[in-house]
């Protein structure tokens, strides 16, 4: 008889080990690499002002020195092809003459930048105000004409808002090559008066979001989502995308990550597969949580994490996420059961059983191990044992009724006073006026 | 002018009937005067009346001469006083509420200046007793009550008055000390609940304007609450707007008290105290400070029963803040003795185990306590039905709803008078 208890316990215990612990040796696959990570792979992902921002920030952050000149001689590289003089000398400040000359301040570039930005300011402001002129004239003329025939005047003026959209428009461009967001953003939001079809809408919202995004004022990312998707013609889908990843980076932002999250699944859906294939580690780490694998599941996101902390968007919420992640796969694993093992709970999750007893502990106390409204785990400390604690509905709702009966009674006793205190306090400046 | 003589004849021949007593108040009140004009040598008259019997006129009489002065004699103005709240009748009396609450504060304040408030105590709750029309009424005499009590310590006696629901009262002054005295008589003997619920009262009645008391119960209230449950939450939306305007001018570190308190830990809890420590000496407070600290040991041992099944002593010690495993253990100890947490300590190898509350609804006591419940709050809700009807009833009541609604001119309202006369 208690040879097949044992027999039994020691079967047990190889399924717990086979569902959580010792997974390792039978998927030494695929362990990714954690060290240095390439950042010119990384940047060739990029384009454009985004290349130039995720290398300065990955500079900023990596702490590392040849990581960050690396990343700095690159962003260097790749503002000389655009045009933004101010992220420019940021650049070159940062580098501090630490690449050699060839990667000085190249003040002959700066300034025939500066030159011609100055000259195509000028230009595009001229043409903005014929424009205007024109419009003026227009009206002018439309005045007269209303006088004498009631001819519809859409078509001209359609014509005209279209020239100043597009001025407006092109400034837009023009500010943002050359860094100056704020700018950029007004003009861009200008177009809006002048927008006639939905595509012109739908242009105006995705410029207005990017530059929002670059200057990270959330707040107008999520305006202008909703706004672009108010506009009553079909979306094609790769501006359905577009627009669910910067409704999911702002919620990102906001830390309403339950919200980022399902943003994010709408688009993975389509692209699921492709996406994954991009990113194998974040597929290991997805199937190992499903498949309750939580020590590799773990592994794989500690390993990442280095990456994570350079990206750009993430990099504030890493922290958070991972102790989310981690609290996700406590409450997973002990779901099933009526008692675990705290010994092997620890070993499943790679750590002291005294660590995983003041986590689970704060765990209880946030009652996220819990039904209904009576927490449902205790600890066992001196037997190492979780235990599931069922709760008793009954007791629990005969104390909260009679908990609610005694508040009740305290609180008519108190508005009754109050009823009469009011009462003969109005009565006594009665019979004085009297 | 009567004489004293003839006075006394007429209490004499006067005191049974109703309309002879009607009389003989007419006579009195005319005579108040003269009264007190010969208040020192009324004394001797006293002898020849009987407190049981001339109750309206020996009330008139010891009023009189108890605002003279008695020097020496103070002894026997208590006796005397004592004697006639005993036996004085209860109709008669409450003819002259007002001489009647007079007599008795004489009562308390001359057992206070001879320093011996117990001798109070028993006569002064006879008086509240005879001057109430029902238990349910407020009087002035409650505060100075509750006054002797505290100054005597007789916390017991106290808590035979306060155990009614009081419901009508007239002045809010008497009710905010009746309730505040009352409260300190409840904190003295522990029983916290009771205790909150008085200071609750005074500090959400209504009120135009800032008054001691209500601080006071403020800082009370904030201690008391974190005693008994551990947090101290925000008053509801009907508390008047002075007391949330000013509690931070006058409050501000009791606040910080229960910000500290919220963090659980001990350490920062008693650098709070220490911080304060003066401003809660000259409050008085300190006692019921050092009993929140306390408190906070009780309350993290409590969470941890929630939590775990078994655990060490020394690492209840570690968690909440204990030098040694003995003090943890003084303090489960208490703790199981008063109910608060069910647990058995097994000093063999120094864990605690920690149970199930094991009340289970099913016991006749308990169905008689909730039975019991459910007949209080019944009965408070037809109070609550009666006196809403009551108030819709009353004429100054409609006669003001009446005024307003013209201002307003709406159809709807025709149901009621648009100017009522009365």
């Amino acid at each position: 008889m208690e040879g097949e208890e044992d027999l039994r316990e020691s079967m047990i215990e190889e399924d717990i080990r086979a569902n959580g612990g010792d997974a390792d040796d039978k998927r030494s696959k695929a362990i990714i690499s954690s060290e240095q990570m390439d950042v010119e792979a990384y940047a060739s992902s990029y384009t454009g002002r985004t290349k130039i921002a995720r290398l300065i920030f990955i500079a900023e952050k990596c702490g590392n020195t040849t990581m960050e000149l690396e990343a700095l001689r690159m962003a260097y590289d790749e503002i000389k092809k655009g045009e933004n003089t101010l992220l420019f000398r940021d650049v070159v400040e940062k580098i501090g003459g630490r690449l050699g000359a060839a990667y000085g301040m190249d003040h002959a570039w700066v300034d025939g930048v500066d030159r011609r930005a100055e000259a195509r300011k000028e230009k595009l402001e001229n043409e903005l105000n014929a424009y205007r002129v024109q419009v003026q004239a227009f009206v002018a003329t439309v005045k007269v004409i209303y006088k004498y025939s009631m001819e519809s005047p859409s078509f001209d003026t359609n014509l005209i808002k279209e020239s100043i959209r597009m001025g407006y428009n092109d400034f837009g461009d023009f500010y943002y090559a050359h860094g100056a967001l704020g700018d950029a953003f007004k003009n861009y939001a200008r177009t809006r008066d002048y927008c006639t079809t939905s595509k012109h809408i739908i242009q105006m919202c995705l410029n207005v979001i990017l530059v929002s995004i670059e200057m990270g004022q959330f707040t107008h990312v999520t305006n202008y989502v909703s706004k672009t998707e108010q506009t009553p013609e079909a979306l094609d889908p790769v501006t359905v995308a577009k627009l669910r990843c910067a409704a999911g980076l702002a919620y990102l932002e906001n830390k309403k990550y339950k919200h980022a999250a399902r943003k994010n699944k709408v688009i993975d859906n389509v692209n699921f597969r492709k996406f994954l294939e991009l990113v194998p580690e974040v597929r290991e780490i997805i199937n190992d949580f499903y498949s309750s694998r939580y020590a590799s599941c773990l592994e794989y996101l500690e390993n990442l994490k280095a990456n994570l902390l350079l990206d750009i968007h993430l990099y504030d919420h890493v922290q958070t996420l991972y102790s989310e992640i981690r609290h996700k796969a406590l409450i997973q694993y002990t779901h099933p059961f009526l008692s675990v093992d705290l010994n092997m709970m620890a070993s499943a999750f790679k750590t002291s059983v005294a660590g995983l007893e003041k986590e689970l502990e704060a765990l209880i106390t946030e009652n996220q191990i819990q039904v209904l409204f009576v927490p449902t785990a205790r600890i066992d400390s001196h037997n190492k044992i979780l235990y599931a604690r069922h709760a008793d509905q009954r007791n629990a709702t005969f104390q909260r009724a009679l908990q609610m009966g005694g508040e009740f009674d305290r609180d008519v006793r108190a508005l009754l006073l109050r009823a009469n205190l009011l009462k003969h306090e109005f009565n006594n400046r009665q019979s004085r006026k009297l | 002018m009567e004489s004293a003589e003839a006075m006394i004849a007429h209490i004499q021949g006067l005191s049974s009937t109703p309309e002879d007593l009607a009389h003989l108040h007419n006579l009195l009140k005319q005579s108040e005067d003269s009264l007190e004009s010969q208040a020192p040598n009324l004394g001797p008259l006293l002898t020849q009346l009987d407190p049981s019997k001339h109750s309206l006129g020996y009330l008139y009489i010891l009023e009189a001469c108890a605002s003279a002065t008695w020097g020496e004699q103070e002894n026997e103005l208590v006796s005397t006083i004592a004697k006639f709240i005993d036996s004085c009748v209860t109709e008669q009396i409450r003819l002259a509420p007002e001489k009647f609450v007079s007599v008795c504060r004489k009562l308390k304040d001359e057992t206070m200046q001879l320093q011996m408030p117990i001798r109070g105590v028993a006569p002064l709750r006879t008086a509240v007793r005879k001057l109430q029309p029902t238990s349910e009424h407020l009087t002035t005499l409650h505060p100075d009550f509750l006054v002797l009590c505290l100054l005597a310590k007789c916390y017991k006696a106290g808590l035979s008055i306060l155990e009614d629901d009081i419901v009508e009262v007239e002045q809010p002054r008497d009710l905010f000390l009746y309730c505040y005295y009352g409260g300190m008589i409840c904190i003295g003997l522990k029983r916290f609940r009771k205790a909150l619920e008085l200071l609750y009262y005074v500090i959400t009645s209504p009120m135009s304007s800032m008054n001691a008391i209500a601080v006071e119960s403020y800082k009370k209230y904030i201690l008391v609450s974190l005693i008994h449950n551990g947090q101290f939450s925000n008053f509801p939306k009907y508390t008047s707007s002075v007391i949330s305007r000013n509690q931070k001018n006058f409050c501000q570190y009791y606040n910080e008290l229960a910000t500290s308190y919220a963090s659980g830990k001990i350490s920062e809890l008693q650098a709070c105290l220490e911080t304060y420590r003066e401003k809660f000496e000259t409050d008085n407070n300190v006692g019921l400070v050092k009993q929140v600290v306390s408190s906070l040991y009780k309350r993290n041992i409590q969470r941890l029963t929630q939590m775990y099944l078994t655990l060490s002593l020394q690492d209840i010690a570690n968690t909440v803040q204990l030098n040694t495993t003995k003090e943890a253990e003084m303090h489960v100890l208490q703790m199981i003795q008063d109910g608060e947490i069910f647990a058995t300590i097994n000093q063999k190898d120094g864990m605690v185990s920690f149970h199930e509350d094991p009340e289970q609804y099913k016991s006749c006591e308990m169905i008689e306590h909730i039975d019991s419940s459910i007949q209080r709050i019944m009965a408070l809700s037809r109070k609550v039905t009666a006196m809403d009807e009551q108030i819709s009833s009353d004429p100054i009541y409609l006669a003001k709803i009446g005024r307003e609604r013209q201002r307003f001119d709406l159809e709807d309202f025709d149901t009621v008078p648009q100017k009522f006369h009365m």
